[in-house]
This record gives structure tokens, sequence and C-alpha cells, in this order.
């Protein structure tokens, strides 16, 4: 019964996993295939079913019909990178405080000053993206990786908050409190001692705003024109009258890639984390 | 010497210090008192974790301004705290690491304590990966191996067992024993207060009631309330007219008039602890409820609508409702004014 049970288990994890890995085995055929291989119906196994074609990878890098990614490529890991460590930096400060201090503004207190950002993602992107255009023009930076890092930080703190806010409200004031005793100073407390128990916490987080921040299409497409592009934004200028899957696919697996790789990494250390043993 | 003049402290109205004066000598002072007396308010004072008004000074120097960070203080609380990112070692070294010790001389130090606390062995492992009792023990020797010259401790042992509290409460006596460190220990437990302070103050609702030598205090405790905070189990509270021609005790009846002697006429309250009633007499009491703890069995009675509480040194097994024989012991009761003040002591004046 036991094996019975254990051979279920194992049938349906990898039912689960061909489910998961079937896109981008389907993805990564494609991306190796020609306009004719595409159209000529469902193929899998190169050589046998079909010849392997270069075009699509090609395209990617200024091949014909396609544009080079490698600058968006790069302009996308800066903005999403610093505006990511930006917003995890401000936000987690910002978490620590709404979790450990009250704050009352008249009616205004901690709670409400938590849903005030997590209200920033919760509106549709439309509502902001003209005051962004008008703030970013008044600064010149439009059409500029800076004023693009300035949008994705406001953007992305609020999940760092959302996110952080619930971590450190998980661990006991109590632990602060003997951190002071143990000589620490309210900012050593927070680097020595809390920060080290949120890990988990900034790693979530962090990824959230990686992977925000690395999708993110409607503001790299309405804060740029010529000068700014992002791998979104160019992924979709590879489209044409007839839409070049091969190309679009290659592109996607180069998109999805360092996500990919990012949540395979971070996904062990995710599951070392731990608050046992802070306060019984 | 640990100084405190008029502390208060309230929070939404309800008072949690109220005008604490104490000054506390090297040694180990209990602070006995029931849960909301006000005892953790008071060591959370002491390490600056909150801010009553009033002083508290050590050796002279004002501690108003003086953050918790910069105290000569060490605490234990009742809940087992760690730092769950470090490992045993890591726990006891980092508070010395804070004070500017070297890394290598802070870890020896560190180890020499959890030799002395039974956790060598425990060295490398994390908090979550003990025990306990083993958790509770790295938060003493974390508070310890300071060294501070104040060591505030909050009721260390009330998550532990019977036995393992017996042990670490030897533990600590021997391991404080050799210095000269103020400790403050807070206890619900008359019996533990009893047997370990060189020193006990009574608390009550955010007060200090009174304080002295423990022998002396929970012989004779100079209010009611200090007698009900000294007794457990709950100390019985007699209602009592004094006349030239004898002693009416309220739902009990007529004793002899030599039970109080050298008092004048008048309304009593008469103190009597549990064990100064005994099974045996004329005095028809029902079983309300029997506890049997270890070695001992307190029941509760009901005297004619009078609840009395009485510890037998033994395991007894008396059934609910039945009827026992009593008889108070009146010769030991503590005799309170009107005014709630102890007045004679063992049918002695006080």
């Amino acid at each position: 019964m036991k094996t019975f049970y254990l051979a279920l288990k194992y049938l349906a994890v990898t039912l689960w996993s061909a489910f998961v890995i079937f896109p981008f085995l389907w993805m990564l055929s494609t991306s190796f295939k020609s306009q004719n291989a595409v159209t000529g119906g469902a193929t899998w196994i190169p050589w046998a079913q079909f010849e392997p074609s270069l075009a699509g990878w090609k395209s990617l890098f200024g091949g014909v019909g396609g544009i080079n990614i490698v600058k968006p490529y790069i302009n996308s890991v800066i903005v999403t990178g610093t505006a990511s460590v930006i917003a995890l930096v401000l936000g987690t400060l910002a978490a620590y405080g709404l979790s450990r201090f009250t704050f009352r503004a008249g009616p205004i207190r901690n709670a409400d000053i938590t849903f005030f950002f997590i209200s920033q993602r919760i509106m549709p992107p439309i509502v902001l993206a003209i005051p962004f255009f008008l703030m970013l023009r008044w600064l010149g930076l439009l059409d500029s990786l800076p004023g693009l890092i300035l949008v994705y930080v406001a953007a992305l703190m609020p999940i760092a908050v959302w996110v952080m806010v619930d971590f450190f409200n998980t661990i006991p004031r109590a632990l602060d409190e003997m951190a002071w005793l143990d000589g620490c100073t309210p900012v050593t407390t927070f680097l020595r001692v809390i920060l080290p128990n949120v890990a988990p916490g900034l790693v979530v987080a962090g990824m959230f705003c990686l992977i925000f921040g690395w999708n993110d299409f409607f503001f790299a497409f309405t804060l740029t024109f010529t000068q700014t592009q992002l791998l979104p934004v160019s992924i979709v200028a590879l489209n044409s009258s007839v839409t070049p899957w091969w190309s679009l696919s290659a592109a996607a697996i180069v998109s999805v890639a360092p996500l990919a790789v990012l949540a395979f990494v971070v996904e062990r250390f995710l599951a070392r984390g731990g608050l046992a043993g802070a306060v019984r | 010497m640990l100084h405190l003049e008029d502390l208060s402290l309230s929070e939404g109205g309800v008072p949690h210090l109220a005008g604490i004066s104490l000054k506390f000598k090297p040694g180990l002072t209990t602070l006995l008192g029931r849960t909301g007396a006000g005892k953790t308010t008071l060591l959370r004072a002491i390490a600056g974790l909150v801010q009553p008004a009033g002083r508290i000074s050590f050796n002279g120097e004002d501690w108003s301004h003086i953050p918790p960070w910069r105290r000569p203080v060490a605490m234990v609380t009742q809940q087992f705290i760690n730092y769950p990112h470090l490992n045993v070692l890591d726990n006891l070294a980092f508070p010395l690491i804070r004070r500017g010790e070297e890394k290598a001389a802070a870890r020896e130090a560190a180890r020499d304590m959890l030799g002395r606390v039974g956790l060598a062995q425990m060295a490398s492992r994390r908090p979550s990966e003990l025990s306990g009792g083993q958790q509770q023990r790295v938060a003493i020797a974390r508070a310890l191996v300071k060294g501070a010259p104040i060591l505030l401790l909050d009721e260390p042992f009330v998550n532990l067992d019977y036995n393992l509290r017996e042990g670490m409460r030897e533990e600590l006596s021997a391991l404080l024993h050799a210095t000269r460190t103020t400790v403050i220990y807070a206890s619900t437990d008359p019996r533990e207060a009893l047997r370990m302070g060189d020193a006990v103050v009574l608390m009550s609702e955010g007060r200090a009631l009174q304080s002295g030598p423990p022998r002396a205090v929970f012989t004779a405790p100079e209010t009611l309330e200090a007698a009900k905070v000294v007794n457990d189990p709950p100390v019985n509270l007699l209602g009592a007219d004094l006349s030239d021609t004898g002693l009416e005790i309220d739902h009990l009846g007529a004793a002899p008039r030599d039970s109080i002697t050298g008092l004048p006429p008048g309304r009593y309250t008469l103190a009597l602890r549990a064990e100064d009633i005994r099974q045996g007499g004329d005095l028809m009491a029902r079983v309300a409820l029997t506890e049997v703890t270890g070695s001992e069995t307190v029941t509760h009675l009901d005297a004619g609508g009078q609840p009395l509480v009485m510890l037998e040194r033994r395991i007894a097994d008396h059934a609910l409702g039945q009827n026992l024989c009593i008889t108070p012991d009146l010769s030991r009761a503590l005799v309170y004014g009107a005014d709630g003040r102890l007045i004679a002591k063992g049918g002695q004046n006080g």
C-alpha cells in the first residue's frame, strides 16, 4: 500500500512537471524552427521531424527581419536591477518602521499607510501613466534610464513594503528589545539581528521586484521613445505582418532565462529560512 | 546600589506602576506578586524598555536619559529569547562582541559559560534545535556571560517542567553565589521567593506593598493585601468581632476569647494560613474541591457560607460534598485591624 501511494505521488509530480515544462520545451523547439517548420504542423524532434534553423536566434542579434536585443537587454538589466535594489532598500526600511512604530496623523494609522503603498499596485497603470509622463518631462528624464529607474522604484516599492511588513511582523519585538539589552542601538539591531532573520523575506520581495520590473511593458512603452528601449518593448518590436514565432520563441527564452535561473537558485535558500528558535 | 524613586507608569488610565520607591543591594531580591502586579513593568523600567515617571539611578548615576543599550543590565524573560540566526556559541558571544570585545576572546568566554551551564556540546547548534529547557539555559547563559552588575530575571523558569525548574533554580543560585551582582527575580510563587531571595518585595497593582528579608515578610505581612500575596494556597480571611465576653467569627460562630489576647474589643480580620486549618475538631465543613499537588493536598471547604482552604502534608482522598470536621488554629492567626494593617501576630500584638 505504501509503495502504491509512493508511486501515485511520483506520478502526480511527473505529470505536474510535464505540465509546467511542456510550454518551455515547445518554445525551445519552435525557436529552432524555420517559417516552414512552424506552419507545417506540430513537430518536436529536430533533424528527425524538422530541419533546425538558427534564423530565430539570429534575428535577435540584428539578423534578417529582426532587431538587436543586446542593448535593450542590458537596459532591462540596469533598470530592473537598480530599481529593485532601491525599492528593496527603501521598502524594507519603510516596512520596518511600519512594523515597529505607531504612526498617527489625524485618522491615519499604520494600516492605512501600508494600504496606501499597496494601493499603488491596485490602481491600473494607465492612471499613473500621465502623471509619470508629465513629471519625467518636467525633470528632463523622459526616454532615459534614470527616468525609468525612478518610475520602477515607485512601482516596485509597494511590493517590497507589502511583503516585508508581514515578515517583520512575524519577528517578535522582544527580539529587538533583547538586542538593545545586548548593546545594539536601534540601527545595529536592525542590521545585525532583524535583517538576518528576514533574509527569506528579502529574497521573496527581491524576486517579486525583479519579476514585476523585468516583465513590465506598460511604463517601458509609454515613457520611452527611441533612445531607451527595454527588452519587453523590443520583443514586441520583433512582430510584423507575419508573426515570427521562431524569433518570438527565442526572445521569450532569452527573456525568461534569468528569472528562471534566479528562481532556481533562491528556492533552495528560501527552503532553509525560518524564525524557529527566536522566542518560545 | 540601584535606587528607584517614585516610579509611576499608566497606560490607558490603567496604572502599571504607582509610585514605587525601592533600593536594591547586591544579592538576590525577589519581586513577588500575582500576574498583573507590575513586576514585569518594573523590570522593563529598570532595563529602559519603558519610560516611567520618576527616577532610576545606579551607584549615584541618573539613568533617566540612558537608553537600554547603554545600561549595564542583563535580562532573562519567561519567553526563551535567543537569536535564531546564530548558533548557541555565537548567541552567547553576541553581547560581548557588541560591547567591543575581540571575537576570539568573546567566543572563549562564551564557550566557558556554556560549559558552566552544561551546554558545551550544543555550541554549534541553532536555538531551534534545542529543547525548551536548553533554550532557556542559553538565554540565561547569555545574560550571565555579560557580567552585568544588574541581572533582571522575569519568571525565567515559568515555562519549564517541575524537575527542570528545580534544577535550573539550583544552577542559577550556584552561578550567582560567587558574584556581587544585583539580581532582581520576578516570581508569582511565594515558595520560590522564600527559598531563593536575600530579600523580597511584595507587589500588587503596581505598588510595592512591603519589602524585607523573606522570612520576616512571610511571617508578618504588614497588610491584608500583603498577606494575600505571600500565601499560596490562599490565606483564609475571617471577619471577627471581639468583645469583652468573647470572640464571634463570621459564619463559624463563637471562639474562645483567649484566642486573641491583648487587643481591645472591635472588628478584626483574622488571616489564617491554609496549614493552620487541621482535620479533626467540632467545626463541620463541606468539601468543595480537592487538589492534590505532589505530596500535599489542598482542600477547599465551605463552612456555613465561609470559604476555607486547608493544606495537608499528605495525599488525602476527600470526596466532593463530603463533610469534614476541622479546627482552625486561631492561635496562629494574623490579626488585621479595620484599616487592613497587621496589629497582632499569632495571637500577640504586632
